[in-house]
């Protein structure tokens, strides 16, 4: 089996596991993880896969809700972060100033800490789930926006850019023909990978206490809440949670990477 | 020359650093101004409702809340240039005190893991670039893919389960143990609750580290200079040693010095795990208790802490390194 069906085959896997995952979160009601309490602090078993809570809640449901609220965020953040690193690569392109200040804005926010920038922005949102939902997606760009423009300035000092430019192309048939065929494969890669970040942040800010309420299913509440029932054993609440997320992640960042081995002509048949 | 030299780096470096802590206490400032979070609630706390309209008027007149924004500002630039950075209102002491106490503990940890982690992840990188192709090589390539993916206070809760409740080798949390006098703490002590936590903060940076080495010993292997001495008979270690070392060892020390900022979010997550009393516990709490002075003296902390590891990245890579500094002068 050659390399590219290969990887063809662990975007599909990849690509449907994550599917059935939003699927399943969808179509879960509230009722499904409701408080039970004659079954609470139950260890894992057949029919409670992931045990119960001390409210007798299925963690195995709660868990599921949890990641495709995870995946959601995720998608939103890393969304609006890939739209404003487009724009910030495209103004940095306009000329030596702007380009300037957005290196700069770079900088700026790669020199705090990225769980101290969304601490604060949650605090100036009065935290809530918008203030998390604001916090990731305004501090993801910086990676991609440094990629996007170094692109561009490798495309702009292209032999072929200055012909059409000589040749009398307009600023907007340049951009089209030469410009977008390389930003776009780049651009939608770079959101791919923007989502391990950003639901790794996202459960981190909420396993430390900003944004979500404490009945919300997310996995960061929920790590957070299995902490006190750690120290009596009860430890399928911290794990099955944790490795659920392990996984997610993991899968978004193999459909990303496997998505780029196919898109990149120089990289597609290497290893 | 070389001194010019240096003081004109320094020099630029510093007004970078400048003009950074300006922007970021700026902006810092506008974003904590924006809150909807009562500064006089969370000063009084839970007593909020024997405080009477008048006492909260008192309180905000004394904390100048009535100001506008501006001049809130700029007293508290001013008062930072005089060394002032405040008062806690949750720890009801100088920021200052509270973040150096902290800072120093989380020093500790972050110092601890920073070393472990490198050497780690320098050593995995060299066997897993050597061994190229083997199961080896693809074993702590996939450590390293799945480390990367893990979520450190994750990891945190584990090894807390398996090593503090299910061994009972480590205390279960805090920096000290509870009831005893902070004099009275042995360094034992203090060793034995803070290598859980480090153990847990290293993971973060090894993956990256580890990556990092295995790629430039492969491409260092496939040199030229490299099948020269080979062909003079230098094989094993000796051959890694002398061609490869010397070549990979820089840029991975200049990169792990540029982690300084994700080693900084590791450790507020595995201080929350733990309970250990650093500056990322105290950056939640300063957060979630909305202690304004506490968290913008945090963030300008924090921002110094990751300048200084830049700037250590960029000396060595640019100052240190032969093959650059030749390239300059």
């Amino acid at each position: 089996m050659n390399l590219r069906i290969r990887t063809v085959f662990s975007i599909l896997i990849s690509f449907m596991l994550l599917l059935i995952v939003i699927v399943v979160g969808l179509l879960l009601g509230e009722d499904s993880f409701a408080i039970n309490m004659e079954r609470k602090n139950q260890a894992p078993s057949y029919d409670h896969l992931f045990g119960t809570d001390w409210l007798g809640r299925d963690m195995l449901v709660r868990t599921i809700k949890g990641l495709t609220l995870s995946i959601g965020v995720g998608l939103l953040a890393a969304f609006s972060s890939t739209l404003i690193a487009l724009f910030l690569s495209l103004l940095a392109s306009w000329n030596n100033l702007c380009d300037r200040i957005v290196t700069w804005l770079i900088d700026l926010f790669l020199s705090v800490p990225h769980i101290v920038i969304l601490i604060l922005i949650s605090f100036s949102l009065g935290g809530g789930l918008r203030g998390v939902i604001m916090g990731l997606a305004l501090t993801h760009w910086p990676h991609l926006t440094r990629v996007l423009r170094a692109e561009m300035l490798q495309v702009r000092s292209m032999e072929y850019v200055g012909v059409s430019q000589r040749l009398g192309k307009s600023r907007l048939w340049i951009a089209r023909h030469h410009y977008a065929p390389h930003l776009l494969p780049q651009l939608f890669i770079g959101f791919l990978l923007l989502f391990p970040h950003a639901i790794l942040h996202e459960a981190a800010i909420t396993f430390l206490g900003f944004g979500l309420p404490a009945e919300q299913p997310a996995i960061g509440i929920i790590l957070s809440e299995s902490m006190r029932y750690l120290s009596i054993g009860m430890w399928w609440l911290a794990f099955f949670p944790g490795l659920c997320l392990l996984m997610v992640v993991g899968l978004f960042d193999m459909l990303g990477k496997n998505l780029r081995l196919l898109v990149d002509p120089f990289h597609g048949q290497k290893s | 020359m070389y001194v010019k030299r240096f003081v004109h780096y320094f020099l630029g470096k510093s007004i970078r650093l400048a003009t950074l802590l300006v922007a970021v206490s700026i902006l810092s400032f506008i974003l904590v101004d924006s809150s909807p979070i009562d500064p006089v609630r969370s000063y009084v706390g839970a007593d909020m409702n024997r405080v009477s309209p008048e006492q909260r008027q008192e309180i905000a007149e004394y904390w100048g809340l009535n100001e506008p924004s501006y001049i809130q500002f700029s007293n508290w630039v001013k008062a930072i240039l005089q060394g002032d950075l405040g008062t806690s209102l949750i720890y009801r002491s100088p920021v200052k005190d509270v973040i150096a106490e902290r800072f120093l503990a989380s020093l500790a940890l972050m110092g601890v893991a920073w070393v472990l982690s490198g050497v780690i992840g320098f050593l995995l990188g060299i066997v897993s670039g050597m061994k190229e192709g083997t199961w080896l090589d693809r074993m702590i390539k996939g450590y390293c893919y799945t480390l990367a993916s893990t979520p450190t206070f994750w990891l945190g809760l584990l090894l807390l389960m398996v090593f503090s409740v299910w061994l009972g080798w480590f205390p279960v949390g805090l920096g000290t143990p509870a009831g005893v006098v902070a004099e009275d703490v042995s360094f034992m002590e203090k060793l034995r609750h803070l290598l859980l936590p480090a153990l847990t903060l290293s993971v973060v940076g090894i993956s990256s580290i580890a990556l990092h080495t295995r790629q430039k010993l492969i491409d260092v292997l496939n040199s030229d200079y490299i099948r020269y001495a080979k062909s003079k008979g230098t094989n094993g270690w000796k051959l890694i040693y002398h061609h490869g070392l010397r070549n990979i060892s820089l840029p991975a020390i200049s990169l792990h010095f540029a982690s300084f900022g994700e080693i900084f979010g590791g450790a507020v997550l595995a201080e929350q795990v733990f309970s250990y009393p650093g500056l990322g516990q105290a950056v939640v709490d300063a957060g979630l208790g909305g202690d304004v002075p506490l968290l913008l003296g945090i963030v300008l902390c924090s921002t110094i802490f990751v300048f200084v590891g830049n700037l250590f990245a960029d000396l060595l890579y640019n100052v240190v390194n032969p093959q650059i500094r030749r390239g300059r002068g």
